[in-house]
């Protein structure tokens, strides 16, 4: 599915990831964990291209997204992406949220995105706030339906940033659920989180990340079980 | 009619008027007699055709320096377009150029040395200053595309839209409402900086008070009379954008 390979990226002359080279297969559920700074988010992003590489190389199935030529709106399509603060687009609809991007590029008629969007919102239990604004809905609503804007674009796999980082505790749960139905079905995922719980339930192999590189990675059982490198250990210490 | 004919030959025979007397008289010279006011009035118009034309203007160059600058900050590192490249070099010098000299300057270049041969001065006066809001527009416009959470454009191009696309269906709208009040406010500036016109020999508002000031000898009435009128007009414009502004947050509902 994704390829990368001596992956480095600088920001000026701070070096925040540094040659990471993975592999990610169809059906995994990666869950990437570590202390503020060391480049999930960057690491995460620089696989749709919301940051350019410094260097290295990354491939999308079978598609070099660093190779200039490459249709990255293409690519991007294929890699739904989950964001902290959820970024609806405050000026539309919850239904004009789903179905802007496939209309506009083409992909559905307007009654085709809109019977596929009311199809995701009743998955996710919001199909009576399809004709609502963004501001009238709570943070677990709202990143529920940015879940469910990035699946109308049938993406192959998931990118999620602390998608419950932003929420009152209260919420983590709903949203939480819906991302675990989704791993169920089989979904593609990446997922940075500081939610231990859902990292091991969910997670099929584990990222550490720390200074730019995975420092460590394991099946999330083991990895929690028996952390090898020393600030691994010094992070769980920390946040379990 | 009467009374003004009687204190005018009062006052010219040096005999001692009341102060309400001389007011009177000088009001009936600076707007009654000879129907004057007609001039203010007409000249009013010419006002708000000028500043139309000018914010036209501004606008339309304002929206092109703003889309190709913003443009050209926004692309991808390590893919620069040459074009683009070069018209942001070109906007950039006329910013700078307009924002760094003097409003009377640049009528007096135009007026004086660009557009010496021609006569209709009011509409060279528009063309200058709608040059010159443009400048100031596109530096509005340009704020209100930056400041705005750039996840928004995040969003938009991780849904596989290209920059274009984002740009007019998600950022663009936004901003819109954002720099709305910076637009309106643009405006009242222009409406008022009309009057420098006058300089290159515009026919403006002042034009007018300047007519019945040599014909009159009179200076104070003429004067107060078109700030009134600059007044007003601006007082009813600012209700309007207020309306405008107010009709699209309840269009909001957010
Ligand atoms: N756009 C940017 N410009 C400059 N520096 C940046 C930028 N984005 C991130 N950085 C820097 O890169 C480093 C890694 O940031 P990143 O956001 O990837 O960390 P993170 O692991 O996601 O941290 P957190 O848990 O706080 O989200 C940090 O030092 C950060 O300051
Ligand atoms: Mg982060």
């Amino acid at each position: 599915m994704i390829d990368v390979s001596h992956l480095t990226k600088y920001f000026g002359d701070n070096l925040v990831l540094d040659d990471i080279s993975e592999h990610i297969s169809p059906g995994e559920k990666i869950v990437i964990i570590g202390p503020s700074g060391s480049g999930k988010s960057t690491f995460l992003r620089c696989l749709n291209l919301l940051e350019i590489p410094s260097s290295g190389s990354i491939t999308v199935d079978g598609v070099c997204v660093t190779d200039p030529k490459a249709d990255i709106n293409a690519v991007r399509r294929s890699l739904g992406m989950v964001f902290q603060h959820f970024n609806l687009f405050p000026h539309l609809t919850v239904m004009r949220n789903l179905t802007l991007a496939p209309t506009k590029l083409g992909l559905m008629s307007k009654d085709e995105a809109e019977a596929e969007a009311l199809r995701l919102l009743d998955r996710v239990g919001l199909k009576d706030k399809a004709l609502e604004y963004p501001g009238k809905l709570s943070g677990g609503q709202k990143q529920r339906i940015a879940i469910v804007r990035a699946l109308a674009m049938k993406p192959k796999m998931m990118l999620f940033d602390e998608p419950t980082s932003a929420l009152d505790p209260e919420m983590v749960g709903e949203v939480l659920t819906v991302m675990k139905e989704l791993a169920d079905e089989g979904m593609t995922m990446a997922v940075v989180t500081h939610e231990m719980g859902f990292a091991r339930e969910v997670g099929t192999r584990l990222f550490f990340m720390d200074g730019g590189k995975i420092l460590e990675q394991n099946t999330p059982a083991a990895f929690f079980d028996d952390p090898q490198q020393p600030r691994a250990k010094e992070f769980l210490s920390k946040v379990l | 009619m009467e009374l003004y004919l009687q204190w005018k030959e009062l006052m010219r025979s040096g005999a001692d008027v009341a102060f309400w007397q001389s007011f009177y008289v000088k009001f009936y010279q600076a707007f009654i007699e000879a129907d004057r006011w007609k001039q203010y009035l007409s000249r009013v118009g010419t006002t708000l055709l000028v500043t139309a034309i000018a914010l036209a203007i501004g606008v339309l160059l304002g929206v092109i320096v703003a889309s190709v600058r913003t443009a050209h900050a926004q692309q991808r590192p390590g893919r620069h377009n040459p074009i683009l490249g070069l018209f942001n070099a070109i906007f950039n010098v006329y910013v700078t150029v307009i924002r760094g000299t003097p409003m009377m300057v640049q009528l007096l270049i135009m007026g004086l040395v660009i557009f010496k041969t021609s006569n209709n001065y009011t509409m060279v006066g528009a063309l200058t200053l709608g040059i010159n809001s443009g400048a100031y527009v596109s530096e509005i416009i340009r704020g209100g595309l930056m400041s705005l959470d750039a996840g928004q454009m995040e969003a938009g191009r991780s849904l596989g839209l290209g920059y274009l696309p984002t740009m007019i269906y998600i950022v663009v709208p936004q901003a819109f409402k954002a720099i709305l009040p910076a637009l309106g406010n643009e405006f009242i500036v222009l409406l008022k900086d009309t009057s420098l016109i006058n300089v290159i020999g515009g026919k403006e508002l002042v034009y007018a008070a300047q007519g019945v000031m040599s014909r009159t000898y009179e200076q104070m009435f003429p004067l107060f009379g078109v700030a009134a009128i600059y007044l007003v007009l601006v007082i009813i414009f600012t209700w309007l954008l207020g309306l405008l502004e107010r009709r699209l947050r309840k269009s909001d509902r957010r």
